[in-house]
């Protein structure tokens, strides 16, 4: 690994739009990192599709790459019609969980059920950010948000586990207090096929962590070394016990085949 | 047993008509969900498209199928969806984004009755303005509108060939009576038949947003760092999310680039329109009408011409101004409550008397009875 | 030929949407223009189906048939709804399986047994259709050759001979 590495080789001379301490840029570097450790020296076998959120715009237009910015949601069915249509692209969606798991739901439901050969990261902040704090289908329970005022009275989604379900071939969550692992992760979901998970829970202070009385986002990424659990350790405790933890690792990782392989083997079948 | 051997006629559903002739124009990607009376379509094309190494997927939803029909251009391919009312609906926003990140493709929208669920099953006109303003902001439309078996074939060839000419979404505005019916249609040769592809940027180019009314367009994958994006954009892709210049002069091009084209895009069946005391404004199913009741209306001495829109935005101001010069009363026969009616009266401008002839409920047309008495009233 | 309006009707399950495709293509083989829609309730089966065809020399302006010139009911329902839509020297084909009470009419009226003969040829009610198809053509002036023809078209090659059969048996009844 060469020590001198820079994100920069893969990013445009622009302005990031990250508030200063936000995990996106984190997660950002480490995906950038990935590519450079697998010998990626430049990103034009990547497409990358975005929706609408902070996160969707770690890729666009900042990536010196083709990024395709969709609307709110939309990012995966965009990402399902360029994949089709070229195989041999690695196609990577960015998103925010509110674009993935929240309007965009349904897509990415569907999308582990075809094992479409994408890879989704998802960046959880557990807010909707760029809207300025408002509750989220991943907030935590009793958490206060601007819509939330006397605390949430939901239960979050756990996306990894729906991703799990839902036919996914490889799941991972982490936090970007483990980059390092994160990317480790990343690397294993670039080299494999079909529907691919890596859920990132990340910090925003502007829009959560200062409601939620955090002073920077030191002590946020604190609270994510705090709270996160192995999955191996998690699976062997109770459910109240997990209660407020954030089970980190490797959920699942399996071949099935992939819609493009099913697809194609169709078409063959098709023109006999 | 004349024409048995004569290859090129067949005998289709125009819902069979549209899908054969994205094939020929060069689609290869549909994506739909399935809705009555369009789904047709998809079955045919989940059919055809792997036939001709394409492809061809039923979505989870029409948000989805729009979404990878614009994913597939972006590829470098032509795509297309196909949906009725409820499902046009739930395109519109990606329909802007199509709009704004200028990716050619083909929405069919085979009209039926709404609000709503409304007569799921029946025919309706009644989503003439949804085609025109259904998505939000300023933006420009094409859109089409056959009254045949043989134009639901023609049209979507057109629709293509325009898709990819303006590099714009295209919306084939059709309708249950014609997407369902079977009729005999004559195939043109292929050597006879126009196939337009998109321009495609050269090595050194690097605006694909701008600098030309009509940028060329990479696909991904092709070395060239597209960046797409539906928020307001420089030439190059780069956004700008404030900058009040940057959004007037791209979303005034895109509007420009269609609307300064109104006049070539006026596609219109006329009759008589510079010698008639009374006119009829019409399109679609209902268009199917004025012939016959036209030709009664002749017998009984009544002077009137037509004019029969083939394409409906942008709406075509100068041909139907020409219609409001010469006609005193000009009759506007359609299966909802008055769309095309407020533009012809419109562009009439006083001219002319504009009465409205409307029909709605059960799918029933408005009949050549119906129209002649009309007709016959006014004169 | 001058313009021919036909219309079929019956109950959903009883083939008359095929008859009025078959009917429609087989025309267009014999070199006319032609028009064909069809109407069903909401259910597959038992509801009211309709099938119309209009054939014509010149081209066709309005697609649906108002007074038809030809009229094949293949239910007492349908003669019932239809019959004050036929013109008055009409053809009337009825299936005289189903079809018992006929009004009064000036129409030619021709009385088909189509689902008794079909269960009797091929012990399958299902052909019935094929034999009012042969009625109609023969009443319109359709040839042989063209709706067989569009029998293998529209059927595909695996069931076209029966069907086929019982199309020229419903040519020889009429």
């Amino acid at each position: 690994m060469s020590k001198s590495f820079s994100v920069k080789k893969y990013l445009r001379p622009l302005l990031l739009p990250f508030c200063s301490g936000c995990g996106g840029i984190t997660v950002m570097s480490e995906f950038l990192r990935a590519a450079n450790e697998l010998g990626y020296e430049k990103l034009d076998k990547f497409v990358f599709c975005s929706g609408i959120g902070c996160s969707s715009w770690i890729p666009s237009p900042h990536f010196v790459a083709d990024s395709v910015h969709t609307l709110h949601g939309r990012s995966i069915p965009v990402a399902t019609g360029i994949k089709l249509m070229r195989p041999d692209l690695h196609v990577i969606v960015f998103g925010g969980d509110g674009d993935i798991v929240g309007i965009g739901l349904s897509h990415f439901i569907h999308a582990a059920r075809r094992n479409l050969d994408i890879l989704v990261i998802m960046v959880n902040n557990m807010i909707y950010g760029m809207t300025g704090g408002q509750v989220a289908p991943t907030t935590p329970f009793k958490a206060k948000t601007t819509t939330t005022p006397y605390g949430s009275f939901e239960y979050p989604l756990d996306a990894a586990k729906l991703a799990v379900t839902a036919g996914a071939c490889y799941v991972s969550r982490w936090t970007t207090a483990h980059p390092k692992e994160l990317k480790d992760s990343i690397k294993k979901a670039l080299r494999m096929q079909g529907f691919r998970f890596i859920e990132a829970v990340s910090q925003c202070l502007t829009a959560y962590g200062r409601r939620a009385g955090f002073k920077d986002s030191w002590e946020m990424l604190k609270w994510f070394k705090e709270k996160a659990i192995p999955i191996e350790s998690a699976e062997v405790m109770s459910e109240k016990a997990l209660t407020g933890k954030i089970v980190v690792g490797e959920f699942v990782r399996r071949k099935r085949p992939t819609l493009v392989e099913t697809i194609y083997r169709t078409i063959k079948e098709a023109q006999k | 047993m004349k024409q048995l051997r004569r290859e090129n006629i067949r005998f289709w559903q125009g819902n069979e008509a549209c899908a054969e002739a994205a094939v020929i124009a060069g689609c290869k990607f549909f994506a739909g969900y399935p809705i009555t009376p369009a789904s047709e379509i998809a079955e045919h094309l989940a059919e055809r498209l792997p036939q001709v190494g394409g492809v061809a997927i039923q979505m989870e939803d029409e948000l989805a199928s729009i979404g990878a029909a614009v994913g597939a251009s972006w590829a470098g391919f032509k795509a297309m969806t196909a949906t009725s009312g409820p499902g046009f609906d739930l395109m519109q926003e990606t329909i802007g984004w199509a709009f704004m990140t200028e990716t050619p493709c083909v929405i069919v929208d085979v009209q039926r009755l709404g609000p709503s669920t409304g007569q799921a099953t029946k025919c309706g006109q009644g989503d003439v303005m949804q085609s025109r303003w259904g998505t939000h902001g300023d933006y420009s439309s094409i859109v089409l509108s056959p009254n045949s078996v043989q134009e639901m074939f023609e049209l979507t060839i057109k629709a293509f060939n325009l898709a990819e000419r303006y590099r714009t979404p295209i919306i084939l505005l059709a309708d249950e009576i014609v997407a369902h019916m079977r009729e005999k249609i004559v195939i043109p040769i292929a050597k006879n038949m126009e196939v337009i592809n998109r321009k495609k940027p050269e090595p050194y180019e690097k605006a694909f947003f701008g600098l030309q009314d009509i940028p060329p367009m990479p696909a991904v994958g092709e070395g060239f760092n597209v960046a797409v994006t539906g928020s307001t954009h420089d030439a190059y892709g780069i956004r700008f999310t404030a900058d009040a210049q940057e959004h007037r002069q791209l979303v005034e091009r895109l509007n420009n680039k269609i609307q300064s084209q109104a006049e070539k895009l006026a596609d219109v069946e006329t009759y008589k329109i510079d010698d008639c005391e009374i006119g009829i404004v019409s399109f679609g199913c209902t268009s199917r009408a004025i012939y016959e009741a036209v030709e009664k209306a002749e017998a009984k001495g009544l002077k009137i011409g037509y004019t029969r829109l083939r394409s409906i935005w942008p709406f075509p101001e100068k041909i139907v101004r020409q219609l409001t010069e010469t006609a005193k009363k000009i009759i506007v026969p359609e299966m909802n409550l008055k769309q095309i009616f407020y533009e012809v009266q419109r562009v009439s401008n006083g001219r002319a008397d504009v009465i409205p002839l409307n029909k709605i409920g059960g799918g029933e047309l408005i009949t050549p009875e119906e129209l002649l008495e009309k007709i016959e009233e006014s004169a | 030929m001058k313009k021919i309006e036909v219309r079929i009707s019956g109950l959903g399950g009883q083939g008359v949407v095929a008859a009025g495709q078959i009917l429609g293509r087989a025309a267009v083989y014999d070199g006319k223009n032609v028009v064909q829609t069809q109407s069903y309730g909401a259910e597959a089966r038992g509801s009211a189906a309709k099938s119309e065809v209009i054939i014509s020399n010149d081209k066709i302006g309005f697609p649906a048939v108002r007074k038809s010139d030809v009229l094949a009911a293949i239910s007492q329902e349908a003669l019932d709804k239809y019959l004050k839509d036929l013109k008055e020297e009409g053809v009337l084909i009825v299936d005289s399986t189903y079809v018992k009470k006929i009004p009064e009419t000036r129409a030619k009226t021709y009385k088909i047994p189509a689902t008794e003969e079909a269960e009797r040829m091929f012990g399958a009610k299902i052909y019935a259709n094929m034999l009012i198809l042969g009625a109609l053509t023969k009443t319109i002036g359709i040839s042989v050759k063209a709706t067989e023809k569009a029998i293998e078209d529209t059927l595909g090659k695996k069931v076209a001979d029966i069907n086929k059969e019982a199309f020229r048996k419903g040519r020889s009844l009429s």
